[in-house]
């Protein structure tokens, strides 16, 4: 494989990735739970979609198919997304929500810093801008984990059950995207199971502070979005998201 | 000072153009008046993000998805300054908003209909925002300093939606005849609707005599949809889209579009709670309440327990 197809699937898995988060929180608005944090939501899943313009529109010249950020959005089915396994699940109850947003936004941290010193420019840049919004995504959902974790006894039990729904889909974020090792021994990417040990530092501290439970990190995860085997859950949301424009082929909008 | 004395000093200030502020004297009336119409202005906002918010997760391309979500973020964050405004006249955010769960406060009607294309997303920024930026925009006018504030900077935002949603409307209309199709179906469906939502005719419209004495409104109900009507029609007919009125037709003399009869009929049975989403809508708003509740309570009790932390580090 050569470089360019390896960092095609890479710059793909980061995008889907992002454009399933920015789907599944898109679904909060206007359902919010208070109407500070229907706006902070709905801000969050504005950035994750405008991640994943910049990041599929790259993956389109990449590919060099002539594909656009909406052909490779809109006209690809499940298994050929490659979004982590963790942003397709459902958003559950808002506590639930957060913390499936602090585990992917603490990956996310890690990743946009380590390729804010890619070679490559165009990565480079997305990184640079994306990092700055990481950043804040991550203060906003660790202070939900420690503002549940260490609320009520209520919201105590309902982030721990969110945390338990969403654990084994952890590390599937750290599966090497196809072609993974090809821009690793070229320098372009950090391998990404090398992010790991500082995403899990992170959780571990949040997650005591929080008075919570820390969760197993060895115990067994799911896998298989690197090879398009996804939840049940991503059909659904293709279905509906790409209901309209496959309905109307070749139209303008 | 006498009552009387009060009241005629009041309405001079007012005649003469001054704006009233919070902490000014002011009639119960016009306190009443005012905190139901920001308030309901409030909820619109708010209710008006369900039929929106439906269309999201299938808007077409990704620049409409984006686009759409930053118009319902922008409509959350008008709810909010208008919730701060209500507040100003001494009730609270949480009483306006259970007034309305309730049922026993309104929010515009025209909510109550639902989105059932992605069409209707244009409809709605063109003509839903189109009728209230008009109707806004004559409010700016109005005396209350801290809603006639609100308004201009409302103002501005909605006409950035409205411009997005007659694009959207546009495109489509010079789209495949598909895509034309959803648009004048989606125009049949919002026109009336959209020409009842400021309101009944003058003739009825039980508070109008007292908010236009006060300047609450500058203008009348029957002015404002007048000047929606004559501005809309012909953009529809740029697009190639026809209004469905088969009466509606072009006064020389007067320079002003006259339309058939209007259902207001339909426009009360909706305002009454009969419309095809009012229990929709407000389940919608008690279920996202109930939800924020526990949320709320956590955040509460956790900032109590960083407090008592805070002070044993001091001690």
């Amino acid at each position: 494989m050569t470089s360019k197809e390896a960092l095609y699937h890479y710059v793909l898995k980061m995008g889907d990735s992002s454009l399933i988060m920015g789907h599944r929180l898109s679904e909060w608005t206007a359902h919010g739970p208070v109407l500070e944090h229907d706006i902070a939501l709905t801000n969050i899943a504005l950035d994750y979609i405008g991640q994943a313009r910049m990041l599929l529109t790259y993956a389109g010249e990449l590919e060099g198919k002539g594909r656009s950020e909406d052909d490779l959005a809109y006209w690809r089915d499940a298994a050929q997304y490659r979004n982590s396994l963790l942003c397709e699940l459902p958003n559950g109850d808002f506590g639930q929500t957060v913390v499936k947003m602090f585990l992917f936004d603490a990956f996310q941290v890690e990743l946009h810093e380590a390729l804010s010193q890619s070679p490559d420019e165009q990565l480079k840049a997305i990184a640079i801008k994306s990092l700055k919004e990481s950043k804040y995504h991550l203060r906003y959902s660790r202070d939900w984990v420690l503002r549940l974790g260490d609320g009520t006894e209520e919201s105590k039990i309902r982030i721990a059950n969110g945390l338990e729904a969403v654990w084994m889909y952890f590390g599937d974020l750290f599966a090497p995207s196809e072609g993974e090792s090809v821009l690793v021994s070229d320098g372009i990417v950090p391998e990404t199971a090398s992010l790991r040990k500082r995403v899990e530092e992170t959780l571990r501290k949040t997650f005591e502070e929080a008075t919570m439970a820390v969760p197993d990190f060895d115990a067994v995860m799911q896998e298989g979005s690197q090879r398009g085997i996804h939840t049940e859950y991503l059909s659904y949301i293709l279905s509906e998201m790409q209901s309209v424009t496959r309905m109307h082929p070749g139209a303008t909008w | 000072m006498e009552e009387q004395e009060k009241l005629a000093r009041f309405q001079e200030r007012i005649d003469s153009g001054q704006k009233i502020e919070p902490k000014d004297w002011m009639p119960e009336r016009y306190r009443k008046q005012l905190t139901r119409m920001i308030s309901q202005h409030a909820h619109s906002e708010i209710v008006g993000m369900l039929p929106e918010g439906n269309w999201i997760t299938r808007a077409p391309s990704l620049r409409r998805k984006v686009a759409l979500l930053a118009k319902v973020q922008d409509e959350a964050g008008h709810g909010l300054y208008l919730y701060s405004a209500v507040e100003t006249l001494g009730v609270t955010r949480e009483d306006v908003i259970n007034e309305y769960l309730e049922g026993r406060a309104k929010y515009s009607s025209i909510f109550n209909y639902p989105t059932l294309t992605w069409a209707d997303i244009g409809a709605i920024g063109w003509l839903v925002d189109g009728a209230a930026i008009i109707n806004q925009t004559m409010l700016a006018r109005g005396s209350y300093g801290p809603y006639s504030r609100a308004m201009v900077r409302i103002c501005k935002e909605e006409s950035f939606h409205n411009r997005q949603g007659y694009e959207i409307i546009y495109t489509l209309a010079q789209g495949t005849p598909e895509q034309k199709q959803m648009a004048q179906d989606a125009l049949n469906r919002w026109w009336q609707p959209a020409i009842q939502m400021v309101g009944p005719p003058d003739d009825n419209s039980p508070n109008s005599a007292e908010t236009m004495r006060w300047q609450i409104k500058v203008e009348s109900n029957d002015v404002i949809r007048q000047r929606f009507i004559d501005r809309t029609v012909p953009q529809a007919h740029a697009a190639g889209l026809t209004i469905p009125d088969d009466q509606l037709k072009f006064n020389e003399e007067t320079g002003h579009w006259e339309t058939g009869p209007i259902d207001w009929d339909e426009f009360w049975r909706v305002v009454k709670g009969n419309g095809p989403c009012n229990r929709q809508r407000i389940q919608d708003r008690i279920n996202a309440e109930r939800e924020g509740q526990w949320v709320l309570d956590a955040a509460a009790a956790y900032a109590k327990k960083q407090g008592k932390k805070q002070l044993t580090l001091t001690e």
